[in-house]
Parts: structure tokens; sequence; C-alpha cells
């Protein structure tokens, strides 16, 4: 173990460097703002991710964003295990029968002010999974979301711009 | 007491002609319940159990002696059919599947309660009757009872604290030691048996690709060559090779994502961060070869959508010769860490004598004494002639679940560079032909997590007239309520992650 983590310490980092914020979701939050009041959250954002009914390929990637690569806690981002503690859901999948009443509750368990971004293109609009009797719809049906980030899965370098978006506008001062 | 053997049972019946390679056989119920009781006796593997509309129910079983797998077939009679639940637990949860989705009850069965139907969907077996349904109270379930003194449960879950798919995990403790856990799964049930029946090829490749994101490249390929069975369809060499290239990466990647998080849960995060950013590079590199980091969608019916270029071939190559010998020195590490083995030896042990009952799949199975791999037992292109060792390991702990997947991913990256180091030349894709008559498929495929299965029937238009996907969590989820058992509840994320099943690809 010593002579692994010697050699870190002197390796150079593997952290990719910081991504500007999308221009899309950039807008998208802005019009979002406009409409509630901003709040210094000291640039920080903490996130309580739920799978509404993912195939998990977008779970597998919001999991690479807490890597050494993309390494999000640098931006003051971080995933906390319990809604109570977080300012942002980040839901995937179309929003199942089964999980509505779940996810109805986890976000009234969020503290305001809160924002909700849905990922991937499930969330965004059910995906292959539309039309199914098993399916209520997509994520901004069952509650209100802010910011969409596209893909399927999305790539974890369009997570980062999303969230980098979200916390830039969320955390400016006024 | 004397055994009827299936082989024995079958060779008396004569195959359905729709059927392309594995024989299916039309039984009655008398039939139907013998080859029940069989396999409740230890005389063959249940993989898989679904039912159809109509009034069919179909049962998938491997037994000794027979060359495929065979299919058998009931009709149901008065909306019942016998269960086989009833002799061979490993059945109770697909029985309880096929009542909620198309209404037809299993008869006998010794678990009445529903389980993919929560009482949310305002329908009632939507792939049968569909009867309007009155929504009722999710959390109405009737758990199992459990009476001793000092027993506290704790409720998890169907959110759950880290980045995870949605469960509900009721635990029955006495102090810190579980002495019962219940699953309750379905909640990611997408309706998936439904948007199948009548889809094209195409749609349902792509919705099949998504029964479970981590495994999409096994679940294309099962897919895939389930409609090759059916429409008897020969996949060029080239694009044999590639999507072995594919299913081998991925699982590596995925093996190393779950080594790490398996440490990280004992709370040894330096092989969490190494084995995070191996994973990292895996599906970089993919995304460079095949332009999707977890190659969706890339492999389907017929070869696959994308060539390899030899830009591609090379950076898989130069990543693969840049991780071994760090991961070896990252295991070297594991073994090394007594504090870290301390988490792991011992923890979450499952007896041989119930992956064998379950026939269940994948490091489950094999940490546990159970020798079974479909690249090598049901043998498929491009592992044909191939030598690899499957690793078979017998302590059953998260430990050994861990060795598994060392060892598969030495195995997986010796595979890859021969193939990538002699890629055959010539097409990647041929057409699928319309077959113009009724034809039925299916195949197994080896995923990170265990075998797949799909079946299905290709009506003569050529479009889907049913798909089966059935993931190995099935047979695994039940597992993990055992090997949980005497454990501390601290330990349970060790061996939920040692699993690692599937809820999306269970609930579908």
């Amino acid at each position: 173990m010593r002579t692994l983590l010697l050699k870190s310490l002197f390796a150079s980092p593997v952290t990719i460097a910081p991504p500007p914020p999308a221009d899309a979701a950039l807008a998208e939050v802005g019009r979002m703002l406009e409409q509630r009041a901003r709040r210094l959250f000291g640039r920080s954002l903490t996130i309580r991710e739920v799978d509404a009914g993912s195939c998990n390929g977008c779970e597998l990637e919001i999991h690479a964003l807490n890597n050494a690569v993309y390494d999000v806690e640098r931006f003051g981002i971080r995933f906390a295990a319990s809604p109570r503690h977080a300012d942002v859901l980040l839901v995937t999948g179309p929003v199942t029968r089964n999980m509505k009443v779940a996810l109805e509750r986890t976000y009234a368990a969020t503290p305001d002010p809160k924002w909700v971004v849905a990922a991937g293109d499930c969330a965004a609009g059910c995906g292959v999974f539309a039309g199914s009797y098993a399916v209520v719809g997509a994520v901004d049906e069952v509650i209100p979301v802010d910011l969409h980030i596209a893909g399927c899965p999305p790539r974890p370098i369009d997570l980062m711009k999303g969230l980098i978006a979200l916390l830039d506008k969320a955390t400016a001062r006024t | 007491m004397a055994q009827v053997s299936i082989a024995s049972l079958l060779s008396r019946l004569t195959p359905v002609a729709a059927a392309r390679q594995w024989p299916r056989y039309e039984v009655d119920h008398a039939g139907w319940d013998t080859v029940g009781r069989v396999l409740g006796q230890g005389g063959g593997d249940l993989i898989g159990l679904w039912a159809e509309e109509g009034g069919q129910v179909h049962l998938a079983l491997r037994a000794t002696n027979l060359a495929n797998p065979a299919i058998l077939t009931t009709g149901v009679v008065n909306r019942q059919f016998p269960s086989v639940g009833r002799h061979h637990a490993p059945a109770i949860r697909l029985e309880r599947a096929i009542r909620d989705l198309h209404g037809y009850m299993p008869a006998g069965t010794p678990d009445e309660r529903p389980w993919l139907d929560h009482g949310a969907w305002g329908v009632r077996a939507p792939l049968g009757a569909r009867t309007a349904a009155r929504l009722s109270d999710p959390a109405a379930y009737d758990f199992l009872p459990v009476t001793g003194q000092g027993l506290h449960q704790i409720p998890v879950g169907p959110v759950h604290a880290g980045i995870i798919e949605p469960g509900h995990f009721r635990f029955t403790a006495n102090g810190e030691t579980v002495a019962r856990l219940e699953e309750r799964l379905g909640y990611v049930h997408k309706g998936i048996d439904g948007l199948l029946a009548g889809a094209d090829l195409d749609t349902a490749g792509r919705v099949v690709a998504r029964v479970s994101g981590d495994e999409t490249v096994a679940l294309g390929f099962a897919f895939a060559r389930a409609v090759e069975a059916a429409l008897d369809i020969a996949v060029p060499t080239r694009a044999a090779v590639l999507r072995g290239v594919m299913a081998e990466l991925e699982r590596i990647a995925n093996h190393f994502g779950d080594i790490g998080a398996i440490c990280n849960d004992a709370t040894f995060t330096l092989i969490h961060a190494y084995c995070g950013i191996f994973r990292e590079r895996v599906l970089a590199a993919c995304d460079g070869a095949f332009g999707h980091r977890l190659m969706m969608d890339r492999i389907v019916p017929g070869g696959v959508t994308q060539d390899i270029t030899i830009a591609g071939v090379r950076a898989i190559i130069a990543t693969l010769e840049d991780i071994a010998p760090r991961f070896a020195e990252v295991i070297r590490l594991y073994d090394d860490t007594p504090s870290l083995q301390d988490r792991t030896c011992t923890t979450g042990i499952v007896a041989r004598d119930l992956v064998m009952r379950f026939a269940a799949g994948g490091h489950v199975g094999r940490a546990s004494g159970r020798d079974f791999d479909c690249r090598r037992d049901l043998v498929y292109p491009p592992y044909r002639g191939l030598a690899f060792k499957v690793p078979v390991l017998k302590a059953g702990d998260v430990d050994a679940r861990v060795w598994v997947r060392i060892r598969e991913v030495e195995a997986s990256m010796s595979m890859l560079r021969g193939w990538l180091l002699a890629l055959p030349d010539g097409p990647v894709r041929v057409a699928v032909p319309r077959a113009g008559e009724w034809r039925e498929g299916a195949a197994m495929v080896e995923a990170f997590r265990g075998d797949v299965l799909v079946w299905l029937r290709v009506a003569a238009d050529g479009s889907l007239a049913r798909c089966y996907v059935r993931d190995a969590s099935w047979f695994q989820w039940p597992l993990l309520e055992a090997a949980i058992e005497g454990n501390i509840v601290a330990d349970f994320p060790l061996c939920n992650k040692s699993f690692n099943c599937s809820y999306s690809g269970h609930d579908l």
C-alpha cells in the first residue's frame, strides 16, 4: 500500500479540466431562476439521486461523476444519502407507477428552495418506455423540473456541464 | 427415491415445429406437475418461467443428457396452471409475476401474495384480461411474520441512500444480527413484456437493450442470437468477434466497478478510486471504438451496427496494457490488507446447495461451487474453440465473489487481446430475412452478472408476438436473503454489492 500511495503522490492527477457550463442548460436554468428567488448557497449544491424507473444506465454515468476523472466534488457538488440534506433532486427514468409515490414523498422531504434535474431521455420523455401501462410519464408529469440533461444515458461530461450551469445560476449573488 | 429423468420424460414427446434449436414440448397438467416435481428433486435447472396471452405457460430448463435447454408449455385451464413453485422454490417469484401480469393462477402455490403489482397500475392482469382495478396503498404488503424475543424491524427503501436502483428491504434484526431479510421488488417495473409484444425487431431490440443498462451488450447479444436462431441467420465471423469484444469489455468494466464498490463499502476507498479510474478508461475506449460508452444498441440481429477502426483496436489494446499491471498491483493490495479481508472473508456465505437449487448464475453461483458459464457450457460464437478458465470457488462469501470477478477480468483481458490482435476481415452485418411463417427462437448469453435468457416468437410479418427476457437476478435475489442471515446489519451493503443484482432487469 505504501508504494501505491507514494506513486500517487508523484503522479499527475487523472482529473479532467473543468468543462464550461452547457449553453442549453444555462438557458434552461436561466429561465427557471427568473421565476424563483435566488439564494446564495456558498457555491455548493447537495444532490439526492432518485431512480424513478431507469434501466440503471443513467446511474452508472452519475456514479462516474464521483470518480477521480470527473470528481465533481471539486465544484462543490456532492451527493447526499437523504433528501433532507439535498438542494437538488437528480431524477432518472420514466416514472413508473410503482415509484410515483416514493418520488412524490422524496420531493416533499426535500427542503425548499430546491431544484429538480431530470437526467436522461427517459426522465425527459419516457424514452423507449413511452406508452406502457406501468409508466406514469416523464418526471415533470409528477414533480416540477428545472433542468433536463439529454442522453441515453447522458455522458458524465454532459451531466457535469448541466450541473455546473445549475450551480452557476443557483449560487449567483443577486 | 427413484427419480424419473427429465431427458427420458421428454424423449417420449415430439417438439413443436416452430421451435428452433431449443425444442419446445407441449405437456398436459400432469406432465407439467411431474417436471416440477423432478426439478424440485434436483433433476434439472429451472432457467425461465413465463406466460403468453391466450392461455399458455412456458418453462425453460436444463437437465443432464439434454444437449440444449428445452422448453415445456402447458395450457391454462380455468385461469389456472399447476404451480411449479410448490415443488421447486426458485419458481415462486416467477409464478407470482405471471399471476400479476397475466392473471393466471399457479394452483397450489405456497405464496399467494402479489409481486410486481403494487396496486398502482389501475389495471389488473395488464397482459391478460386487463380489468380495471382501484388504486391501493403501495405500502400495503404482507411481509412474512417474524416472531421472537428482542426482534426489531428496519425498513429500507425503495429510495436507497446510494446512487442505486429502488427496492425495499425489510430487515428483522436481533441487536446487530439479521434474523431475516425479506425483499420486496417491482418498483421499477416498466411493463417491458407489454412493450415488446407486437413491436418490430428494431424497436424491440432497443427496449431489450434497456432491460438493465449495465448489461446492455449482453442483452442485445442474447436478443440478436434469439432472433437469429428463429430466422436461421448466420452471423459473419467478424461481427461475432466484435460482439465478443463488446461483451468482454462490458464484463471487465462492470467487474472493476463492483470490485471497487465492494471495497468502498468496507470503507477502503483506495481500491475504489483505482478501480473507478480503470472502469472509466475502459468506457472511454469503448466510446472511442464503438461510439457509445456502454455500447448500447451496437449488437443487432444480423451482426453489429458499427465496425471498429484500426485506431479503435489500438486504443483498446493500449488501455488494457496500461490497466493490467496496475490492476495486478491493486489486487495485491486487496490480498495483503487484513482489515479489508476481515470484512469480506466469511461474510455473506451462500451454501452450495442453494446456488445449485436456484441455478444461480455468474459470480454468485461460481463463488459457491456452481461450475457453469454459458460461454463454455452453451457455447456460442465467438467463444467456440476458445480455451479459457472459468473460476469456481467454494467459500461462497463476499471474498469469493470478489475473487471470481478478479479472475474473470484476467480471463476477459486475455480473450480481448487474442481477438483484437487477429481480427478476421469481412462484413459485420447481414440482412434479417422474413420467415413468412411463425418462428420461435431462444438464446442464453453470459452477462457479467450471470446468464441472460431471451425467448421470442416472431410473427410471419417479422414483428414480435412475444418476447421474454429473464435476467440472472431472478435466481440471485432470493439467495441474498439467505446470504445476510446471521450477519450484522452493517455488512449488508457488502453482501448486496458482492451480488450486485439488477432491480430493473428483475422488475422488467
